[in-house]
């Protein structure tokens, strides 16, 4: 088995793991970047709409821009790339297993930084296994990578702003999109991209699900999902006990269901290390504990991005860029004055992400992390102690 | 149903009136200027950067709703094209005796040509009226997003901020 070695490995090449990989090797480390996509950028380059956040945060350029932006930096900085490559498992003592282009190799680095990102849910219904019952996500990917349109008429199911915002693109790519079923009741996501996808002529139902989905003739033939898809889809209204109103099913003809019903962290690679976690609904599940530096419990051993909470790109920078000033901070490469300058500047713009309505339970949520991570410490220095 | 912008996707009549990114009846009778239907507290300021007159401010808490000065905005459209929400038009009441210019920006294809008639649509895309397109612009600065103005009758002014492209039967 080949050995691979860095003093800064790096999981994951989206914005948190980019402004890591950026961060660490600025200040002077050996970098490798680890992704196992052909391409690096992560969730952004499916992103071509305009983004949010302040001036700081590259708001108002498309997704994939600030995605090129950051791998020019990253490229120039001098870190080591490795795409087509995935970290298949850790040891709690930090040793990974890396497929590199299909040969098995044992990576080994003296500090971790994984920033995998989150992966997207999943909701059983009638009918939710016919083919043209497909992930946001994959909408995404086939709109944007692959340039294939996933059908011709499209009901998403879920109303936060990956539902929104993917029902905008599915329209800007040619689709029409029959509705946005949403089962709470009210729209999760920003307002204005709902206001976008009803100025388009979409019809946004909140207070509702889809109950089940038809289809499976050859009648589906000429659809994108192909012959045995998806026909028609039925809708339901819930009560305030999200329960379906019997009587209030409607029908609509639909060739494909596309689920935006939420992400949650991928976090395998940090549980097989021996993590601690904490559940937190509001972040999508179980998240791994971490301090201000974005270390986990075990030490050396660091996060940033979805993978500590889903969140935004914004604050997935942020933290990125957190994790790389802490890891080269404990190689020695950064005094504890600049690495402090560094890391107060990125957590002052980390708050003023965490603000207003959207922005308070997100807030919330990282105390209450920052918090039992706080909690664990203090008892494992008791136990040292003692 | 209850009524707002979390409920429908459409700004409320009580909430664009209590909105400060919407310039006054004063205001807007003496001519173009900027209309920012931006309701919801988010984490979001680039149309502040944007506007070189100073005319829309926010502040340190980037999750303020945008103020809009009129008395400072001259209308020139620039915010309309980089507010990533797409929630700014920019409206002329003055634009003839009897119609309205409305400048809103539009990220579909095909483009409409200018002279043409579109389907002037409200803001749950129902048609209001029919408008004649008086310009298409997409400059590199807009970064992919087309501004396209249109006249509607005046009347209309206030409901009309997008279009559909008419099929080659409906002209
Ligand atoms: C439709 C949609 C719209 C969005 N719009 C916005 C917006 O307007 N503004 C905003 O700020 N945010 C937005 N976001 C959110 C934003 O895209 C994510 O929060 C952000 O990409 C998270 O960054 P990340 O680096 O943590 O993870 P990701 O971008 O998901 O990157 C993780 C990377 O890790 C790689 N990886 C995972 N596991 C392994 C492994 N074991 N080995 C090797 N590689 C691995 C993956 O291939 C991936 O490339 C949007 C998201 C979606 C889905
Ligand atoms: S129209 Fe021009 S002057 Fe008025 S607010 Fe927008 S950018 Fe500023
Ligand atoms: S840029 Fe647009 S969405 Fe963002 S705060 Fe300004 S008006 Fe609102």
């Amino acid at each position: 088995m080949r050995n691979v070695a860095a003093e800064v490995a790096v999981i994951g090449a989206g914005p948190a793991g980019l402004c890591a990989a950026y961060q660490a090797r600025s200040a002077g480390a050996d970098v490798l970047l680890i992704d196992e996509n052909k391409l690096p950028g992560g969730q952004l380059f499916k992103q071509i709409h305009k983004f949010f956040g302040s001036g700081e945060h590259q708001a108002g350029v498309r997704g994939f821009d600030i995605a090129k932006a950051l791998l020019t930096r990253v490229a120039e900085s001098g870190v080591r790339v490795k795409l087509d490559s995935l970290v298949y498992g850790i040891q709690p003592d930090k040793s990974m297993g890396l497929l590199d282009a299909e040969e098995n190799c044992l990576l080994r680095a003296e500090k971790v930084v994984i920033a995998a990102g989150a992966k997207e849910n999943y909701t059983p219904f009638a009918g939710s296994t016919l083919p043209g019952v497909i992930g946001a996500g994959a909408a995404q990917t086939m709109i944007h990578i692959n340039r294939v349109l996933p059908g011709k008429r499209v009901v998403m199911v879920g109303a936060g702003n990956v539902g929104l915002i993917v029902s905008y693109q599915l329209l800007q790519a040619g689709a029409e999109v029959a509705a946005v079923v949403e089962a709470a009741p009210r729209i999760g996501g920003y307002g204005v991209h709902a206001a976008k996808i009803r100025r388009a002529g979409v019809p946004i139902y909140v207070g509702h699900t889809i109950s089940r989905a038809y289809g499976g003739t050859d009648g589906g033939g000429d659809c994108g999902a192909g012959a045995g898809g998806v026909e028609h889809v039925e809708i339901v209204r819930l009560d305030e006990n999200w329960r379906p109103v019997a009587g209030s099913e409607f029908t609509l003809d639909a060739d494909t269901v596309c689920l935006a019903v939420g992400l949650s962290p991928m976090t395998e690679l940090i549980w097989m290390a021996g993590c601690r976690f904490e559940y937190i609904p509001a972040f999508g599940g179980h998240v791994p504990l971490h301090d201000h530096n974005m270390e986990t419990t075990v030490g050396g051993l660091y996060v940033a991005g979805d993978v500590t909470g889903v969140e935004e790109a914004s604050t997935a920078m942020e933290e990125g860029g957190l994790a790389g000033v802490a890891a080269a901070e404990a190689l020695g490469y950064l005094s504890a004055s600049a690495a402090a300058r560094k890391k107060a500047e990125i957590a002052a713009r980390l708050n003023s992400l965490r603000e207003g309505p959207f922005g308070d339970a997100r807030r919330a949520a990282k105390e209450k992390q920052l918090a039992a991570m706080a909690r664990f410490c203090s008892c494992e220095a008791e136990r040292g102690a003692v | 149903m209850p009524e707002g912008l979390v409920y429908t996707g459409i700004p409320s009549a009580a909430e664009l009136a209590a909105c400060p990114g919407i310039p006054s009846r004063e205001r807007t009778a003496k001519g173009r200027v900027a209309v920012i239907e931006c309701v919801q507290e988010i984490p979001c300021n680039p149309c502040e950067r944007v506007c070189k007159r100073g005319a829309i401010k926010i502040g340190e808490r980037i999750t303020e709703l945008p103020r809009l000065d009129g008395g400072l905005c001259t209308g020139c459209g620039v915010c309309v094209a980089l507010c990533p929400g797409l929630a700014i038009t920019v409206v002329d009441k003055t634009y003839s005796a009897t119609e309205a210019s409305i400048d809103f920006p539009y990220e579909f294809l095909p483009l409409p040509q200018k002279g043409g008639l579109v389907e002037a649509c409200g803001r749950a895309g129902e048609r209001v009226c029919t408008g004649r397109v008086l310009a298409v612009k997409k400059t590199a600065a807009y970064a992919g997003t087309a501004v396209v103005s249109i006249a509607v009758p005046v009347e209309f002014a206030d409901d009309v901020r997008t279009m559909r492209v008419l099929r080659a039967t409906e002209k």
